[in-house]
């Protein structure tokens, strides 16, 4: 047992740091430590770089576009990601939908899909969230009829994050009644250009634009379209929610992109003359979190050496998440107090705002969804007590 | 010992239910911040009408001298429904602020009659929350005062027509009267999460006027803030009170796996932690109300460990109902995620949790 890299791995991490060096503009900062996505144009731009170098795909096997890296050089990626203020890979193509396609999906599938993830020429949205269907997944009611070529989709989703941006969606749709729920379930590939889709936004606290409702009026899409067996997209769809935890791994490893916001807030800011940071009551606090973030790196460094030994992981992804979210919200809330009274000023009514507003506020507003999507914490919970604990 | 209303402050909490009801229904949220100048208008208006303006002016003054139990029957309704006004800041703080000079009786007219609004300047660039924290200069003698700093933040300043700030004479801290549109003062504004619009100056050789004797204001200011303080502590007892009734619906009605989610016991536990962290905000309001005739260093006790532990139950309930909610609750469309945010900024308005546990230990150090 040994937290050490081998010299090809300090060789790799040298190369990744430079890489990121000249890739990462600097007024990206801010917002990527608030733990905000950044615009679509600059994620595509950051995707592009990636794929130019090769890296466009980390998680991927060789023979669908990925570098073949390891684990532990996965974690030197996106810890030097990390430590050099990038965004993290937009996941929804990447981490949700691809691995489905290279798993469940028809060659023909693959060769039309894959590439246009890696270089950004694609965008993907997740049609998964039913206004009635949101922890209850298994409960959704968008239908899929067989009509000669093509399956005619009608129904409404919720939740369809960057669907106003989106070229493609995936959705799960019912193809058949069945007595159980999760049967009859089937995921389709869907053009967003498509006739019959409309996309209403949904208003957010933290007055970001990101997720909508999507509503499917007869839907055309080609039978070819559909992946893997028609009424078996309930167990692909498990598979996709199991990587969205996973997800969070590489969240979580930019966790300390957010300590490094708080603190340089708590620099900036004084208090009867003395910096923030140099108070106890706040170096406290944020010693209190940096020694959780540290707990917190380590579990996932150790769900990372069971992927590479292929030991299943059990709900460690699901604690991960709950760690991760607990600590994004604290941090948040933490840079909030940073601000000090500044913090209630959100948006100059003319001219301009505080230098690190709003980023900082809008992280601490945008972090409360962190614990509610990709399966909420109370699920989560749920999830550790049935597969950890036995109860 | 007594924790009821008088029939008089029953009907005040009635009539800003009524307000809060016919002008700003939890219903569609978003529908009225579209129509944010005029219905804060209406709402100043009949707040004028009501009296209310007029209330927690001093009869001394030429108000109604209405208690801090009076306002808070009023700031709970202000709360359960949300209403963005800068009620407390004109019409609480200010008041004692300027309370008993003449040279302020026809700021005290325009403020009780709803024709002029004035907010207080009283937290500088690297002074935190500390209200001893001057470092803007005041110059002159008698009537004749120039002032020049900084103020960084001004609670519900954005639309004042008068500002209240402390400056520092060679006597010390002290209040001065300067018009919002004096030669010198540069005001800039800003709309926060929970649509209240604040303001921060910039002072470059104002005209001012002194109010109160010179050197002598601290005690004053921090009297003044423990009332506003008191009211916003009602404020987010009544939107603890409504987001917590809300939640409560939607576990009622709201269905997963086929059955009400309230029927899951992690979520009444929930529940029922957030019933009790509005217990205990409510008892500590008016704890802190009831305290507020104390003599300082009781008070500025009584007063900060309010303000303490209801900011934490508040943003607790605040962000249980969000949680509890899920996505909805995190939609703006909902009044949910309003309710965390009023809560969210009532926590650091007049001093976050960490500025007040300090005062509650400190206070002969940290006062005047």
């Amino acid at each position: 047992m040994d937290l050490d890299f081998t010299p090809a791995e300090l060789a790799f991490r040298d190369e990744v740091r430079a890489f990121f060096a000249k890739t990462v503009p600097a007024e990206w900062l801010t917002r990527v430590r608030a733990g905000l996505r950044l615009e679509p144009a600059e994620l595509i731009a950051y995707q592009k770089a990636l794929a130019a170098k090769g890296w466009g795909a980390p998680t991927w096997p060789v023979e669908y576009g990925g570098p073949g890296w390891t684990p532990a050089q996965n974690y030197i990626f996106e810890s030097e990601s990390a430590r050099a203020g990038a965004p993290i890979q937009f996941h929804q193509g990447l981490e949700l939908i691809g691995p489905i396609i290279f798993t469940y999906g028809s060659q023909e599938l693959k060769d039309r899909y894959l590439p246009g993830i890696i270089n950004a020429d694609d965008w993907w949205c997740q049609g998964y969230s039913e206004p009635g269907a949101g922890s209850d997944l298994a409960s959704l009611r968008t239908t899929a009829v067989r009509d000669g070529d093509h399956y005619v989709l009608n129904g409404q989703k919720m939740w369809t994050s960057y669907a106003q941006v989106a070229s493609h969606m995936f959705v799960l749709a019912r193809t058949s009644q069945e007595p159980k729920r999760q049967q009859g379930i089937s995921l389709l590939l869907v053009d967003m250009k498509t006739p019959g889709i409309a996309i209403r936004k949904i208003e957010t606290m933290d007055e970001k634009y990101t997720t909508n409702e999507v509503f499917l009026d007869d839907v055309r899409v080609p039978v070819t379209n559909l992946v893997g067996t028609e009424g078996k997209g309930w167990e692909y769809g498990k598979v996709l929610l199991d990587r969205e935890r996973m997800v969070c791994s590489a969240t979580a490893i930019h966790l300390p992109q957010v300590l490094d916001g708080v603190r340089d807030a708590a620099r900036a800011r004084k208090i009867g003359g003395v910096p923030l940071i140099e108070t106890p009551a706040f170096a406290a606090q944020l010693a209190q979190l940096e020694i959780e973030a540290m707990a917190l790196e380590t579990m996932v460094l150790r769900l990372l050496a069971d992927l590479a030994s292929g030991a299943d992981s059990g709900p460690r992804g699901s604690m991960v998440k709950l760690r991760w979210s607990d600590l994004y919200q604290r941090a948040t809330a933490l840079w909030m107090d940073a601000l000090g009274p500044e913090a209630a000023h959100f948006r100059a009514l003319e001219g301009e705002g505080p230098a690190d507003m709003p980023y900082g506020m809008q992280g601490a507003l945008y972090s409360r969804v962190t614990s509610i999507y990709g399966g909420s914490s109370e699920i989560q919970h749920n999830i550790i007590a049935r597969r950890a604990l036995g109860l | 010992m007594n924790f009821e209303y008088s029939d008089e402050q029953r009907m005040l909490a009635d009539s800003a239910n009524r307000l809060g009801a016919d002008l700003w229904p939890s219903s569609d949220r978003l529908k009225l911040l579209e129509r944010f100048d005029d219905l804060t208008a209406r709402t100043a208006a009949q707040m004028a009408e009501l009296g209310w303006l007029m209330l927690p002016i001093a009869e001394d003054d030429g108000g109604l001298g209405g208690s801090a139990v009076d306002v808070m029957a009023i700031m709970e309704g202000v709360g359960r429904h949300l209403i963005p006004t800068s009620y407390v800041a004109n019409a609480v703080l200010v008041p004692a602020l300027v309370s008993g000079d003449p040279a302020a009786a026809d700021l005290l007219a325009a403020i009780g009659e709803g024709s002029a609004k004035a907010a207080a300047g009283l937290l500088e660039p690297d002074g935190g929350y500390d209200l001893g924290w001057v470092e803007c200069a005041a110059t002159g003698s008698g009537t004749e005062w120039t002032l020049t700093g900084e103020k960084l933040h001004v609670e519900d300043g954005a639309d004042a027509d008068w500002f209240v700030v402390t400056a520092k004479t060679d006597a010390g801290i002290s209040l001065f009267l300067v018009r919002a549109d004096a030669p010198g003062l540069t005001v800039s504004r800003f709309r926060a999460i929970d649509q209240h619009r604040h303001a921060r100056l910039k002072l470059d050789g104002v005209t001012a006027v002194l109010i109160g004797e010179a050197g002598a204001a601290l005690p004053k200011v921090e009297l003044a803030v423990d009332k506003a303080i008191c009211a916003h502590l009602a404020e987010a007892v009544g939107s603890m009170e409504a987001a917590l009734a809300a939640t409560l619906d939607y576990l009622r009605t709201r269905k997963q796996f086929g059955v009400a989610i309230g029927s899951f016991q992690s979520l009444q536990h929930r529940a029922v932690d957030m019933g009790i962290a509005l217990e205990e905000a409510r008892s500590m309001s008016y704890r802190a109300t009831l305290s507020l005739g104390l003599p300082a260093a009781e008070r500025r006790r009584v007063v900060s460990a309010a303000k303490a532990r209801v900011g934490q139950c508040g943003l607790y309930v605040g962000r249980q109902a969000v949680q509890l909610h899920g996505g909805v609750g995190f939609s703006d469309e909902l009044i949910i995620s309003h309710h965390l945010k009023r809560q969210m900024m009532l926590d650091c308005a007049y001093g976050s949790v960490e500025h007040h546990v300090a005062r509650f230990v400190a206070p002969q150090v940290l006062g005047a």
